[in-house]
């Protein structure tokens, strides 16, 4: 029995995962289903894009500049190796609209969004404030998912697009201010390399990314366990899983657009 | 009336209710005792949908609830929960008039907020009180925010989930007078829940006793005291010996 223990374990971890799985995907449903279906709360959607969208500009716009310069340090180094100096607009450019834009972006969101969207469902979840919404005839998943989905949904492609700009910004400051770059022949460089493809993709990257990262947030809060160590669980769970998932689906969307 | 009959429902490997079966005429106030963990909770949860039986029947007027519609169903009950359940970002006329603020029975903000106002004057807080967030209320203010919010949409039925734990005897007593006055003038049907034995005798019609997972006995308050049934004079004494294990 016990050479059979270690199998033991690993079937019921995989049927443990599969039981997940399944439940992510009836929640998804059950918020796709809501999405279409009225009544609509206007209300907590609009509060949900400043919460989402707005006050994670910041922390969005600085990881983008830093990531932008940093980005242009390496590329002249990397270059320099090759005498290939004078691309660093070009894959700047290119590397912050197609990748680190998006999920850097992505992340730093499921970091600020997924964490507090988890929290704060969680601990409606312990203090029984969702159950007082079913008494109150109203469904928890369209009233508290539903308007932070479609919020994320929609705010995260903006912040990526915004994003974008700071980080070619970030490249340009430091390629015109260390590395020696006309700053209009950087600026041109970039217009002429970029095409409309390499910006859109990006962007729906970012839209994939804010669902994930605001239906975990979701999902982990609505299934939190007692107690504050419960929220602290679903807390946790939330940003590991938007984090691995926005990697996971980065991956597929990259493969998806650019290799056929 | 609501007809509970052998409801069982189990956590795991835990079973909390092993066959209760209870009627609850409409008009009537019954208040359910029994000690912590024995299911109490979870049968208010059972009559509402928020906790699915695993076997068992529960009708309303004769209806089976699993097999109504849910809007009007829910409609028809208001529930005041032990923590007050209060939504915290929302102001507390908001939390009072959420129910009239959308759904089918929305009605105007201004007439919401009037109707909430109103409902906060019922249960002895002042309009001041109307615009202050929950966490800006002290424990007996939110149970009687709570209690607003469960009459303001004139419910038939009322849920009283423990509604003097944690208040001191005398905020206790002024929401056990409250809930028995609100319950008579509104002549709804009431279920409390509760291990408060002044709370009993101030709200019962008729006490039902929930111990080991079935109803153990029902009876008017008067019954109450007089029953030779050991299981209720423990529990009404509150005596450390008997047949309830002091340990669970």
């Amino acid at each position: 029995m016990r050479l059979l223990a270690p199998v033991a374990g690993l079937g019921r971890a995989t049927l443990g995962l599969l039981a997940a799985l399944g439940r992510i995907a009836f929640f998804t449903g059950q918020v796709l289903s809501h999405m279409l279906r009225p009544p609509f709360y206007l209300r907590e959607f609009l509060h949900a894009v400043m919460q989402i969208g707005w006050f994670s500009l910041p922390v969005v716009g600085l990881t983008a500049v830093f990531t932008g310069g940093a980005l242009a340090l390496q590329i002249y180094s990397g270059g320099a190796r090759f005498n290939a100096e004078m691309v660093v607009p070009n894959i700047v450019a290119i590397g912050i609209v197609r990748e680190l834009g998006p999920v850097l972006g992505g992340l730093m969101v499921a970091a600020r969004v997924a964490s507090s969207i988890a929290a704060e469902i969680g601990t409606m979840k312990v203090t029984e404030q969702i159950d007082a919404l079913v008494t109150l005839s109203t469904n928890p998943v369209k009233y508290l998912a539903v308007p932070r989905v479609a919020a994320a949904t929609l705010t995260v492609p903006v912040l990526v697009a915004v994003g974008d700009a700071i980080g070619i910004a970030g490249g340009w400051l430091v390629g015109v201010n260390r590395l020696g770059f006309n700053s209009s022949t950087y600026l041109q460089s970039t217009v002429n390399f970029l095409e409309g493809w390499d910006i859109v993709s990006g962007l729906i990257k970012g839209a994939a990314f804010g669902f994930i990262v605001a239906l975990m947030g979701c999902y982990h809060g609505m299934t939190s366990g007692r107690g504050a160590q419960g929220v602290g669980q679903a807390t946790k769970s939330a940003v590991v899983s938007a984090s691995v998932m926005i990697l996971a689906t980065n991956y597929l969307l990259t493969g998806l657009f650019f290799t056929s | 009336m609501i007809a509970l009959r052998t409801v069982t429902k189990s956590f795991g490997r835990n079973a909390v209710l092993r066959g209760v079966s209870l009627d609850i005429p409409s008009g009537q106030s019954m208040v359910i005792i029994g000690g912590s963990g024995t299911g109490k909770s979870v049968l208010l949860k059972c009559i509402l949908g928020l906790v699915r039986p695993d076997a068992g029947t529960i009708t309303l007027d004769g209806q089976d609830v699993t097999k109504v519609e849910r809007d009007a169903f829910l409609a028809r009950f208001g529930m005041l929960f032990q923590g007050g359940a209060l939504f915290d970002s929302m102001r507390v006329w908001e939390n009072v008039a959420f129910r009239l603020l959308r759904g089918t029975q929305k009605r105007p903000k201004a007439e919401a907020r009037e109707i909430a106002i109103e409902k906060l004057r019922r249960v002895g807080l002042t309009p001041d009180v109307a615009d202050l967030y929950p966490a800006e209320l002290s424990g007996g203010m939110q149970k009687r925010v709570g209690l607003a919010r469960a009459i303001a949409a004139e419910p038939e039925i009322i849920f009283f989930d423990e509604p003097t734990t944690g208040l001191d005897p005398i905020m206790a007593g002024v929401i056990n007078a409250l809930i028995r006055e609100i319950v008579t003038e509104m002549g709804a049907t009431a279920i409390t829940i509760t291990h408060d034995m002044s709370s009993v005798r101030a709200i019962a019609d008729k006490v039902a006793m929930l111990h080991a997972g079935v109803i153990r006995w029902t009876g008017s308050v008067g019954e109450m005291d007089a029953t030779s049934d050991p299981y209720v004079q423990q529990f009404i004494h509150g005596r450390a010996e008997g047949p309830i294990a002091a340990i669970r």
